[in-house]
């Protein structure tokens, strides 16, 4: 266990000195500046006003760039310490693959979980202070949604890690990943829909199993249990599911999908060479 | 104890090491030659259990390197061929060898004192800003704190001026006893006092092996 911390505890040393870190946390503590800068909270839009309304907001546009962030700075961390023989002295020491794999992604994972849950937190003492209301349920559930949004991109990204051989295959599969989440879905399925070849269960299955989708939709249940948003696509939700099971599950299932991927990453990079 | 049983490592079609055998003692010191591409530096990394091999198997004192990495590790002392651009700083490079590999770091700094690196003046500098003598310095060092029974050096004194390699083979002469040291050079005079075993190779084979 202490090895586990140790190598957690250095990645993260190393990963806060880093430019990279700099620009990231900038980018989400700027966001929130500017969102007071610009008077979100003071705007109404669908009946959401104050904290709630800047929250959303933030989330939306961080479902959007967290997982472009994570891909980028984490996917070539395990093949870029082999590429560069950082791998062959590091574990020249009596430390197990296991220790070493696990270590790093709790390490990132701290890295890129903490700056926007401290923007997040930003937002709500400055706006208390401006003596706004603070939606503590929104809160949480952004805890969770970005916690387990951080976990899916993480294990995504070192599972890649494991077995690509260059840093420009790294970047270019982490890129069509994030296309292929983020737009590719959206219009297949519309285009699927239009055909009427399948039932829209399944096409809402198609949606949900895909963590950004289903992120974006948990975003916003708090605000609208009814998925009003969703149009027709809510009944099958809510059919299916009570609006507590369906926060849950957008929580536990990214989670899972991450730690699952991290694991994959794991054993390629157990049965590879380590140079 | 170092055992290597038909080992044959590829890359793809590539054979890097062809059913090489031998074996290496206590007390064996063992200068590893041969051209630029004979195989020394993939022979080393099967023995850390780096590779998995293609047949054949090592074993360190009875154990497997790959599936007992912990326990062999423990007793290895290794510096690469090239100083690898690690990003830690040397207080954190030095933090992580002691809780890892149980090494003090004032035995660290004894050796680096001695191989004439001083390290206070770079305590939180990045290990990869450090010159590339400096950086040997600082390997050799730390694997001289390391007390291994197996010692394995790849070239490690390519970057070292003249001054700082009679310091590093004074250390080396002053630690050897009792172990097995793997050194590959493509100077042997220069380690001809060390060394009582010569091992050449060629084309991923050992071509000549002389103990004297
Ligand atoms: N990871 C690898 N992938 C592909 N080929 C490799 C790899 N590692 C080594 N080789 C090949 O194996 C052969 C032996 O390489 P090795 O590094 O063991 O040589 P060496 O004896 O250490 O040479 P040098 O004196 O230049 O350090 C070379 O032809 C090299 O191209
Ligand atoms: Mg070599």
């Amino acid at each position: 266990m202490k090895n586990l911390y140790l190598i957690a505890y250095l990645d993260l040393k190393e990963s806060i000195r880093a430019k990279w870190f700099l620009v990231y946390s900038l980018v989400f503590g700027g966001l929130i500046a500017l969102f007071f800068i610009a008077g979100v909270t003071e705007s109404q839009v669908m009946g959401f006003s104050g904290l709630s309304r800047l929250l959303l907001m933030y989330i939306q546009i961080t479902i959007v760039i967290l997982p472009i962030f994570i891909l980028i700075t984490t996917v070539r961390s395990i093949s870029g310490d082999r590429d560069n023989h950082i791998l062959e002295y590091m574990l020249s020491f009596p430390i197990s693959l296991k220790q070493y794999y696990w270590g790093k992604i709790i390490g990132r994972f701290i890295t890129v979980y903490i700056p926007v849950l401290f923007a997040m937190i930003i937002a709500i003492v400055y706006g208390a202070m401006k003596g706004a209301d603070i939606p503590w349920s929104i809160f949480f559930l952004y805890t969770g949604l970005l916690f387990s949004l951080s976990s899916t991109f993480l294990g995504i990204a070192f599972f890649i890690s494991s077995f690509v051989k260059s840093s420009e295959v790294a970047l270019g599969i982490a890129f069509f990943i994030w296309i292929f989440l983020l737009a590719f879905i959206d219009i297949a399925l519309i285009s699927l829909m239009m055909q009427q070849r399948f039932n829209e269960g399944f096409i809402i299955f198609i949606a949900m199993i895909n963590p950004m989708e289903l992120f974006r939709v948990a975003a916003i249940s708090l605000f609208d249990p009814e998925l009003t948003v969703m149009g027709p696509v809510a009944y099958y939700i809510l059919d299916l599911m009570s609006q507590r099971a369906f926060v849950l599950l957008s929580i536990g299932y990214p989670l899972l999908l991450g730690v699952l991927f991290a694991w994959f990453g794991f054993m390629i990079f157990k049965k590879k060479d380590l140079v | 104890m170092i055992e290597i049983k038909n080992l044959t490592k590829k890359f793809g079609s590539h054979v890097s090491l062809d059913n090489v055998s031998c074996s290496f003692k206590k007390n064996d010191s063992v200068a590893l030659m041969g051209a630029n591409g004979a195989g020394k530096t993939t022979l080393i990394r099967s023995i850390l259990g780096y590779y998995h091999p293609d047949s054949g198997e090592v074993l360190i004192n009875g154990s497997n390197p790959i599936k007992e990495r912990i326990k062999v590790l423990q007793d290895i002392s290794f510096v690469p061929q090239l100083p690898p651009p690690i990003k830690l700083s040397i207080q954190e490079l030095m933090h992580y060898i002691s809780v890892s590999a149980n090494v003090e770091v004032e035995l660290i700094k004894h050796y680096a004192n001695e191989m004439k690196l001083d390290i206070s003046a770079n305590l939180s500098k990045s290990f990869f800003k450090l010159s590339g003598g400096m950086k040997q310095k600082l390997l050799i060092a730390i694997s001289l704190a390391k007390k291994s029974s197996i010692i394995i050096y790849d070239e490690p004194t390519a970057n070292l001026d003249p001054k700082a390699r009679d310091d590093f083979y004074r250390l080396l002469r002053k630690n050897e006893d009792e172990k097995t040291l793997l050194f590959v050079t493509h100077r042997l005079e220069e380690v001809q006092e060390l060394v009582n075993r010569q091992i050449y190779m060629d084309m991923g084979k050992i071509i000549s092996d002389e103990i004297f």
